[in-house]
């Protein structure tokens, strides 16, 4: 039998397995010399987060921390994080898949009981900081909430629907971008561009109104901040079909950032790569867009005011649209959702401002 | 106004102290039912113990108090006390007044005792009399073959004893003892969680007495010794200068047979020597010397065979004639001696002038029997402003010791810590004291909101006024955290003070007032103890921690061997047995 080429899924898995493996070895190797494990691993600290141009994102400086069992202090978290490896292997091998909440009861049956959910969850992440990987490679999911419509055929990899595939225009509502689906292979696509929402009324609308046919676009609902696995996943439509990305979110600074989460990722992931996509654009609504659209606004709040005076110190808000955006917020002291454009009528988002819009960003 | 020109009616009595002591009972603690009854048992069980202390064996002592008329609703009932001790017992002609007569007592000498008045005994008697009119049996023995029993009552308004029955029987097995037996109105229920403290306390403190008690109910209290050993017997002390008055000085004045003042103070004070005593009368002004004008041949003869006599006068006052004494006594202007010394050798000191002229023979003092009140009276004022009076020793005291406190301590809390501290004596007006501390931690010592505290006088357990005491205020004054201590740990605090006049306050020995002197001991004293409890603290915290540690180590360490084994996918896992061991090895240092 002539043996298939390996899916990027599986080589991924296979590599995981083997770190997984050379992490336990290494202390395995470290208490047969007599010696108390440890690990060395980039420190997360606030310190050493800088903002990287060249790779577009968050990453992590030169300083590390030892962990080291000898350490009355750090033999706790250094044995929850082994645990943690331990099972996340124990996952990638058996192709099950788990929340972080899972995590959190799981330990228990192994008298690793964590304090609290926070303790857990900080212990996943020390796991993600020490191998490299992300939880999501270890299985680990969160809560799904967001979904993808359109022209993409996507063949399973998951235990019992391998080789299966499926079309994503065929539920209305949307496929969830759970597991299965972000450890799925891409099979083909009729689409040229991704069309991201950041609500569940307005993608439902998109749905309905066909902007996936007379678009040709694969829309995406991030449903606020768009979780990891969904911005992994916008990652792979951009890398792996190169299909151009345009994000749709509410006109303030909290649709602004939405938008930026996607494009240049945060601060807390900045030991993990693969879930930025550097070369999306935000589509709006921008707050020129509440002028030459004359759209119904609410007033800005106190919150909202201070965190665009944050946004204007953040690294990642350099480009010239972003500071044009900001500096036109506080002017007009204004805010409108993604909904606003209702007043002139249902379909007049899909017929007239999304087709402008996107002509406005090349698409 | 009223009976102008008649004499106004006032009566003039005389009464006898029994009388008096009956009218103010108050005063020596016998103030309601409850009080009453536990200061009767507690006066006579400490002359039991002061009359054992005596001769030098360990005391035993046995406490009955029976009901003879049951506690109405008042509470109040009619007890039968019986007290039996192995003391010195009492001879029989001194038995009708030891027990009928109010202050009257083999306790009033300068010796640490647990009484001091000769009071107490025989105030319980009395109230015992008064409340129930009630005979009193006395039996005793001083180890003779005799056994002497006397059936007795107090002539209260002529302070003597009416013997109703004596009866004489044959001592065979040689026991010697007193036996006190007599019926008191009281309230037991309500004095008994105090009796029974007191009995406790007062076994901590006398840990070579055997003290057992059956209360009304039939229960036995017993309150074994844990050692033989007792403390030193205290010796019988002269007065120090510092604490006499002048009725002491007129008394010692009437008994003398001195009939110098030098002699007589050498006589009858504590530590005041030849030297000591010229000294004095010089410095109030008792001491004569003859006109040098008036001096003979041969008393400068003498005065040269003096000096050349004793080698420090030699050396101090050099080579001297009786040429030149001789020449300078006729210029002089001097009216005494002293002074014709002092400028003829103005190097010399006072104090060896002195010397020499006693040894001379040259210097007067008084008839002390001559002394004139005004004398006495400068006498008096003299001995407390002279600052060269040796402090008073310690041997007429007797401190329990620390061995002794220990034992006690250890028999009544049984503690997981203890440390103990005996100063070094002092004095206070002319009184010697010594004040001994301990602090015990855990073990039968309750938790509380606060310490507990054992204060001591002499060996006497005070139990009431502890807000006033001393020691209270002292504990209160320190700051327990620099000890790493908290008022909830199971703590006891204890302070024995030894004197042979404690500061009481009041006549009911119940607490102790603040001279100075005795305070500062006692802060002292607490903060030695209060530091050796502190190291034993950190150590135990450290020893925790350590163990702590350890627990931490073997509950992760395997978990990881085990973990890393499965990650790695080997079969069998690390040995980490020397990992900790390593480990261990922080902990056997503490």
């Amino acid at each position: 039998m002539k043996k298939e080429p390996e899916s990027s899924a599986k080589k991924k898995s296979k590599k995981i397995l083997k770190d997984l493996r050379g992490f336990g070895g290494n202390l395995y190797a470290q208490m047969e010399k007599g010696n108390f494990p440890w690990v060395e691993m980039p420190s997360r600290s606030t310190e050493n987060i800088f903002y990287s141009p060249d790779e577009r994102q968050y990453i992590l400086g030169e300083k590390s921390v030892k962990r080291s069992a000898r350490n009355i202090r750090h033999i706790r978290p250094f044995t929850q994080m082994v645990w943690a490896g331990f099972f996340a292997s124990e996952l990638v091998k058996n192709r099950k898949t788990s929340t972080l909440r899972d995590v959190y009861y799981s330990a228990q049956a192994y008298e690793m009981s964590f304090k609290d959910q926070p303790e857990s969850n900080n212990i996943i992440t020390d796991l993600e900081t020490a191998t490299g990987f992300a939880r999501e490679d270890f299985n680990v999911f969160p809560e799904e909430r967001s979904a993808i419509f359109g022209d993409l055929t996507i063949e399973y990899t998951v235990p019992g629907y391998e080789g299966k595939q499926l079309n994503l225009t065929s539920h209305p509502d949307g496929v969830m971008i759970g597991p299965s689906l972000v450890s799925s292979e891409f099979a083909k696509t009729g689409c040229d561009k991704v069309i991201a929402i950041e609500k569940g009324g307005l993608f439902t609308r998109f749905i309905e109104e066909r902007v996936h046919e007379k678009f040709n676009a694969l829309l995406v609902l991030t449903a606020g901040q768009a979780p990891r696995a969904t911005r992994h996943f916008i990652n792979r439509l951009n890398h792996e079909l190169e299909l151009p990305v345009f994000i749709f979110t509410d006109g303030d600074p909290w649709g602004m950032h939405i938008a930026m989460v996607i494009i240049s990722g945060s601060a807390n992931a900045a030991h993990l790569r693969g879930l930025t996509t550097p070369d999306a654009k935000w589509g709006g609504v921008y707050a020129t867009d509440i002028v030459d659209y004359k759209l119904p606004t609410d007033p800005l709040t106190d919150v909202d005011i201070k965190r665009l005076h944050e946004l204007t110190r953040d690294p990642r808000y350099t480009g010239e649209l972003w500071k044009k955006e900001i500096k036109t917020f506080l002017k007009i002291r204004k805010k409108a959702e993604q909904e606003a454009f209702s007043r002139y009528g249902l379909t007049y988002i899909v017929d007239e401002y999304l087709p402008a819009k996107l002509e406005e960003m090349g698409a | 106004m009223e009976g102008r020109g008649k004499q106004a009616l006032v009566t003039f009595q005389e009464i006898s102290p029994a009388d008096f002591f009956y009218r103010n009972r108050d005063i020596a603690g016998f103030t309601n039912p409850s009080r009453a009854i536990f200061a009767s048992i507690r006066e006579l069980v400490e002359n039991s113990l002061d009359s054992a202390d005596q001769m030098n064996v360990p005391p035993e002592v046995y406490v009955r108090l029976s009901e003879e008329e049951s506690a109405a609703d008042s509470g109040n009932g009619v007890y039968r006390l019986k007290i039996m001790d192995n003391g010195s017992g009492i001879s029989a002609r001194h038995i009708p007044s030891a027990f009928g007569q109010v202050l009257f007592g083999s306790k009033y000498t300068l010796k640490q005792a647990r009484g001091t008045f000769g009071l107490g005994g025989t105030m319980s008697i009395l109230y015992g009399q008064i409340t129930t009119h009630k005979p009193l049996l006395v039996k005793s023995s001083t180890g003779t073959s005799k056994i002497y029993e006397y059936k007795m009552m107090i002539d209260i308004q002529r302070n003597r004893p009416l013997i109703l029955d004596r009866k004489t029987r044959r001592n065979k097995e040689k026991w010697r003892g007193t036996i006190v037996e007599y019926s008191l109105e009281g309230d037991y229920y309500r004095a008994m969680s105090k009796i029974l403290e007191y009995l406790k306390q007062t076994a901590l403190v006398t840990p070579y007495a055997d003290i057992r008690f059956v209360d009304p109910k039939g229960r036995l209290y017993m309150f074994s010794r844990a050692t033989k050993k007792m403390p030193p017997p205290p010796t019988e002390t002269l007065a120090h200068p510092y604490g006499v008055d002048v009725e002491t000085i007129q008394r010692l004045i009437r008994v003398t047979n001195r009939r110098n003042l030098l002699d007589f103070m050498r006589k009858h004070f504590h530590r005041v020597g030849q030297g000591t005593s010229l000294n004095f009368l010089d410095f109030a002004g008792f001491i004569k010397t003859p006109k040098p004008k008036r001096l003979k041949p041969e008393d400068v003869t003498q005065l040269i065979k003096t000096i050349s006599k004793h080698k420090k006068l030699r050396n101090t006052f050099g080579k001297v004639t009786e040429k030149e004494i001789k020449a300078a006594l006729k210029k002089t202007k001097s009216q005494n001696m002293i002074d014709f010394l002092k400028s003829s050798f103005p190097k010399v000191d006072r104090t060896v002038i002195l010397r020499l002229l006693s040894s001379a023979g040259f210097v007067r003092t008084k008839n002390p029997r001559k002394l004139k009140p005004n004398e006495i009276v400068r006498l008096v004022r003299m001995m407390k402003r002279y600052p060269d009076f040796l402090p008073p020793d310690a041997s007429c005291l007797s401190p329990l010791g620390e061995d002794l406190l220990r034992a006690g301590i250890l028999k009544e809390l049984k503690p997981e810590f203890i440390a103990v501290s005996q100063r070094k004596p002092s004095t206070y007006a002319g009184h010697p004291f010594i004040v001994e501390t301990a602090i015990a931690y855990g073990g039968d010592i309750p938790k509380k909101d606060d310490f507990v505290v054992y204060r001591f006088a002499n060996r006497i357990p005070l139990l009431y006024d502890e807000a006033s005491d001393v020691s209270v205020r002292v504990i209160r004054s320190i700051n327990w955290r620099r000890y790493k201590v908290s008022s909830t740990m199971p703590l006891a605090i204890l302070v024995h003070v030894c004197s042979t006049k404690v500061p009481y306050k009041t006549v009911g020995k119940e607490f102790i007032a603040d001279r100075p002197e005795v305070k500062n001991e006692i802060l002292n004293g607490i903060r030695e103890v209060a530091r050796r409890l502190h190291t034993f603290l950190s150590k135990r915290e450290h020893r925790a921690k350590e163990k702590r540690r350890l627990t931490v180590f073997s509950k992760y360490l395997p978990k990881i061997a085990r973990f890393s084994t499965d990650l790695a996918g080997k079969n069998e896992e690390p040995d980490i047995e020397l990992l900790l061991k390593s480990v261990r090895k922080y902990e056997e240092g503490a």
